[in-house]
């Protein structure tokens, strides 16, 4: 949405810069920005910048409980990549983002679009309706879920029977993988759905007169005119969909509550870095992998922005 | 340019989110400034911190605080169990902010005592007080001559059931596992919807203390020689006990349940479970939980024997209290770990408002516990004719160093059995590779 934002504002950084040095009335513009700027970058660096260094320099170490710590450079990030466990969860995370992402958009997208072309109340409504879930805590979200899935409280049970049928087991080992993907998919649809909307309140609805005259249906509106010209905001969704979704961690984690079994520690790289340092005391090792797991996702999304860069506007 | 942001963000936030307690604080949470749940009565005197999470505590601290001028208690309650050891963990990370007495199961001693993280109370006339407690609890806190702990509470099992399904199916109380599983047949023949017992794969110092009666010695390890352990998981008496649940569950007899859920306990109280197989504190647990069957009666037995001639008593949980390396003023926080539960009137309060089981000889030997009468068992006197006997015949046992790894893994191949993956001997062989394993990624020698 902001590439012409972008654009807009390069020539205006460019002209500042070429005059910094310049006047005193400039140098003590400066002095006012460094004191503006001040309060967030000392939270910046003192909450960010200093907690990153320090488990990185952590992570460079190697503690173990029988024989201290000892700094051994980058051999926790060779076991990392090494560690079926951590390369286990890696795979589930990707098979997650296979099946995850095209669903939750494909949801966002179709509300997007019909709420596009309503124009009663009722879009007002319904937009609010798809957004709720959204505005449920994530953690709050997951107990609810593991509530729902239940065998004891939740309904499946309940309409099964009607039907003389006995209900599946939302929990079972060979459930769970769904049950997490309609549970990502109900909270973050709305959130999507959000985006694509406003930025298809964003096009020229002149075109769309165009589009009817050369004798467009909805269908192909949709299709051929909208669908295209969203799609830098469809690129966006899907980054941060991807981001999310590498790191996957509360919903399993708190579903694990219900379904130890079925859900071991180190179910997701997020989930296994955070058992090893709190439950196993391995601090050194988790900054690892919580780097590693970082480096992928960096890499996983450069990747993936530079494939799109011609739809993202991004070039 | 944005891409650079977003992906940055990404980095930044898979590591915050696994750091953020390693960041070193500016508070120190010990003794000065911390805040306290309960009123300070002697506001010159040394504040001693402690976490602790027993139900009714505050009364057992204004009891200490009443009684003692010098050192007072300042009690936070910093989450039960793994919530509080991920917080103290945390903190022996960090070099600050731990408390300076902090409530453990004796099942994570070692953990922490391998990282120098508990104060050996032998310097400060710990050994005194051994003979008031018993030889079993004494044994669980203690390695060699070195004192980490002071127990408090523990967990003899036993075997608490629903007289009133007993009586409604016909099913006489088992006092052998042969007879136990005879039950669970008859229950299921006589068309009962619910079974006899949940075997939870999640049940961690449950499934251990089951496999201990039949002879488990599952750890070898002393705090003298920290880098030395010895790890025997798949034994005969393990491999018995494994296989006779394995049985019971492909014959359908009995759920497998996680512990601990809610759909777990409402099955607990309402009749789907017919036998909780418990430890001494389990009737404080049940009578905390709603939706309790109106007709329920609760009676206890003593836990069911492989060998009814020689029984053989386990113990699943007990508390302890220790004093941690961060203390400010060591000496005055180990008056506070030997000193809170040292005294018959803080007992009182820990018997009939917490449900816990002392393991402080004076109280233990009274006649006023033994003759207890317990509303819950209609009126049955369960010390007398269960738990006294149960913790007099407990011995001690030891855990690892590693016991949240080794819980863990146990769980993960007890779920695997259950699942028909494997059977009971290979899931515990692969349990014991497993923990040989990473035994010597740990540095560990094992023996």
């Amino acid at each position: 949405m902001s590439s012409d934002t972008l654009h807009a504002a390069t020539p205006g950084i460019r002209r500042r810069s070429a005059m910094s040095g310049g006047s005193r009335i400039d140098r003590k513009r400066q002095r006012w920005g460094w004191f503006f700027v001040a309060p967030f970058a000392l939270i910046f660096i003192g909450f960010l910048i200093v907690p990153l260094v320090y488990a990185f320099w952590m992570s460079l170490q190697t503690s173990t409980l029988a024989t201290g710590t000892q700094f051994t450079w980058f051999a926790n990030y060779v076991k990392a990549f090494t560690d079926p466990i951590f390369l286990e969860g890696l795979g589930r995370v990707a098979a997650f983002a296979f099946i995850m992402i095209p669903i939750q958009m494909l949801v966002a997208l179709a509300a997007a679009l019909v709420l596009d072309t309503l124009t009663s109340w009722l879009s007002k409504f319904s937009r609010l309706m798809i957004f709720v879930p959204y505005a449920i805590p994530v953690v709050i979200g997951a107990l609810m879920w593991g509530f729902l899935y239940s065998p004891r409280f939740g309904p499946a049970t309940d309409i099964f029977g009607l039907f003389g049928l006995a209900a599946p087991d939302f929990l079972a080992q060979s459930a769970i993988f769904g049950s997490l993907i309609n549970i990502v998919t109900w909270q973050w649809s709305g959130y999507y759905m959000i985006i694509i909307y406003s930025a298809l309140r964003g096009v020229d609805p002149s075109i769309y007169e165009a589009a009817r005259i050369d004798g467009a249906n909805g269908w192909q509106t949709a299709t051929r005119i909208k669908v295209p010209m969203i799609s830098s905001s469809m690129v966006m969704v899907l980054i941060f969909a991807l981001i999310g979704t590498l790191q996957f961690f509360t919903e399993p984690q708190v579903l694990r509550s219900v379904a130890q079994g079925a859900i071991p520690v180190s179910y997701t790289p997020n989930m296994y870095a955070y058992t090893l340092a709190f439950s196993y005391s391995q601090f050194n090792y988790a900054s690892a992998i919580a780097f590693s797991l970082g480096i992928i996702v960096f890499i996983g999304s450069y990747i993936f922005l530079f494939f799109t860069r011609k739809q993202s506007g991004l070039k | 340019m944005k891409f650079k942001i977003l992906a940055t963000a990404g980095v930044v936030a898979v590591a915050a989110a696994a750091l953020t307690g390693c960041a070193p604080t500016a508070d120190s949470g010990s003794s000065a400034g911390a805040s306290c749940t309960n009123k300070i009565v002697n506001t010159e005197a040394t504040q001693v911190s402690v976490w602790a999470w027993y139900p009714a505590f505050e009364e057992v601290v204004d009891l200490f605080n009443n009684t003692h001028d010098d050192v007072q208690i300042c009690w936070t309650n910093a989450g039960q169990g793994n919530d509080e050891y991920t917080k103290f963990s945390t903190a022996i990370e960090a070099g600050s902010g731990a408390p300076d007495v902090i409530m453990l199961e004796s099942e994570v001693l070692s953990s922490f005592t391998i990282r120098n993280a508990l104060v050996d109370l032998a310097e400060f006339g710990a050994a005194d007080v051994k003979g008031d407690y018993t030889e079993g609890a004494w044994s669980d806190v203690t390695s060699g001559d070195a004192v980490y702990a002071i127990p408090v509470d523990s967990g003899p099992m036993g075997m608490l059931y629903r007289k009133d399904i007993f009586d409604t199916y016909g099913i006489a109380t088992p006092t052998t596992w042969d007879e136990f599983a005879a039950a669970a047949q008859q229950l299921k023949d006589a068309g009962s919807d619910g079974v006899l017992v949940n075997f939870p794969t999640n049940g961690r110092a449950f499934n251990q203390a089951l496999f201990a009666q039949a002879g488990s010695v599952p750890f070898v390890y002393d705090s003298a020689k920290p880098t030395d352990i010895g790890i025997d998981v798949n034994d005969d008496g393990s491999k018995k006990v494994l296989s006779y649940w394995q049985e019971l569950v492909d014959a359908g007899l009995v759920t497998t349940d996680d512990a601990f859920t809610a759909d777990y306990n409402t099955s607990l109280v309402d009749g789907t479970y017919a036998v909780y197989l418990a430890a001494a504190w389990g009737p404080g647990y049940l009578q905390g939980l709603s939706d309790a069957d109106s007709s329920a009666e609760w009676r206890v037995a003593p836990l069911p024997q492989w060998d009814a001639a020689a029984p053989v008593q386990v113990n699943w949980g007990g508390s302890t209290f220790a004093v941690t390396a961060q203390a400010k003023d060591k000496a005055a926080a180990a008056v506070v770990a030997t000193d809170i539960f040292g005294s018959d009137e803080a007992w009182k309060i820990g018997i009939e408002k917490a449900a816990l089981f002392p393991t402080y000889k004076s109280i233990l030997e009274s006649d006023y516990f033994a003759e207890l009468e317990y509303p819950f068992f209609g009126g049955q006197q369960i010390n007398k004719d269960v738990f006294l006997e149960a913790a007099a015949g407990y011995g001690g046992f030891t855990f690892s160093p590693f016991q949240n790894y080794a819980f863990d893994q146990l769980t993960e191949q007890q779920f695997a059995m259950v699942q028909g993956e494997k059977d009971a001997s290979q899931a515990l062989d692969d349990l014991q590779d497993s923990l040989v394993k990473y035994a010597g990624e740990q540095g560990f020698t094992v023996k």
